[in-house]
C-alpha cells in the first residue's frame, strides 16, 4: 500500500506525458489541464490502494482515460466524429509507400503543426492507440490495460492509426511542397 | 529458415516489429526478410525515423502554473 505523502514526488514527474497525451487527444473536447489536474486529485486519493511497485505512470494513464470518458459522458451534448465502424475497415496498406520512397520525404521538415494536425486528425480510437505507443511508449500490454481493450485490439489500432498517420501526413507534405507531386 | 515471409506479412507484422512485440519466431522471421529485402528495409528505416518525429513533435513541458496549480490542489486535499 502506496503512502499518501510520498504521492507529490513520485507522480510529479509523469505530469509532462500526462498533459501532452491530454491536449493532443481531448484538447477539442474537454480542457486537458483541467483534466490532467482532477487526475492527479483522483490519483492522490485513491493512492492507498495503489500497488507500490508496479506501473504508476500506466495507472495514472488509466486514471486519466477513465476521467475523459466520464467528462464525455457528462456533457449534454456530445460531438459527432467520424469513427470507423470496425477495426477491420478496408484501409489501404500501402498508401504512403506505393506513392512514394522513403527518401523522397524530408520527414525533418514536418512542423510540429503538421504532425500534431496529423495526429488530432486520426479517429479517437486510433489516436489514443498510437499516441500512447508512439509518444508515451507504453508496452501493448500496458495500453491494453489503459484502455480496457483486448490486445490484439491494440495492436490493430496502432498498425492502421500509423497508417493512417503516414497517409495524411503525406498529403500535408504535398501540400507544403515538400514532396513533388505524383506524376 | 523454410517458412519464408513475403513483402506484405513483413509490412504487416512492421509495427509490431519495431515495438518488439513479435514472438521470437515471428521477429526473426520479420528480421531475416528484412534483411534480404531492401525495400521493406526502407520501410523500416522510414516508419522508425517517423515515430522519432511524432515523438519530438509531440513532447509538452508543463507550465509552471499548472503544475503550482496540481500541487496545490493535492496539498490543499490533504489538509
Amino acid at each position: 500500500m502506496a503512502n499518501q505523502a510520498t504521492f507529490a514526488e513520485a507522480a510529479t514527474p509523469f505530469m509532462g506525458q500526462l498533459l501532452a497525451y491530454a491536449r493532443l487527444h481531448f484538447g477539442k473536447i474537454v480542457e486537458p489541464e483541467d483534466l490532467v489536474q482532477e487526475t492527479y486529485l483522483n490519483a492522490y486519493r485513491a493512492y492507498g490502494s495503489f500497488e507500490e511497485g508496479t506501473n504508476l505512470r500506466a495507472w495514472l494513464f488509466r486514471i486519466l482515460n477513465n476521467n475523459y470518458k466520464n467528462a464525455l459522458r457528462t456533457k449534454s451534448r456530445r460531438p459527432v466524429k467520424f469513427e470507423p465502424t470496425s477495426d477491420d475497415d478496408d484501409l489501404e496498406d500501402h498508401y504512403f509507400m506505393s506513392r512514394t520512397t522513403p527518401e523522397d520525404v524530408a520527414l525533418d521538415q514536418m512542423t510540429h503543426a503538421m504532425v500534431r494536425g496529423a495526429v488530432e486528425s486520426l479517429p479517437e480510437s486510433f489516436r489514443e492507440a498510437v499516441l500512447l505507443k508512439d509518444v508515451e511508449d507504453f508496452s501493448y500490454g500496458e495500453i491494453a490495460d489503459i484502455l480496457d481493450v483486448p490486445l490484439g485490439t491494440v495492436m490493430s489500432r496502432i498498425h492502421r492509426g500509423r497508417k493512417l498517420l503516414q497517409k495524411t501526413l503525406y498529403e500535408y507534405a504535398l501540400e507544403e511542397g515538400l514532396i513533388a507531386t505524383p506524376a | 529458415m523454410d517458412d519464408q515471409i513475403d513483402c506484405g506479412d513483413a509490412l504487416l507484422q512492421l509495427s509490431a516489429f519495431l515495438d518488439g512485440e513479435l514472438t521470437d519466431e515471428n521477429r526473426l522471421a520479420i528480421a531475416d526478410h528484412l534483411n534480404r529485402c531492401a525495400p521493406c528495409d526502407g520501410a523500416r528505416h522510414f516508419e522508425g525515423e517517423l515515430r522519432t518525429v511524432i515523438q519530438d513533435r509531440c513532447r509538452e513541458e508543463v507550465p509552471d502554473d499548472l503544475r503550482q496549480r496540481i500541487l496545490a490542489a493535492i496539498a490543499d486535499d490533504a489538509k
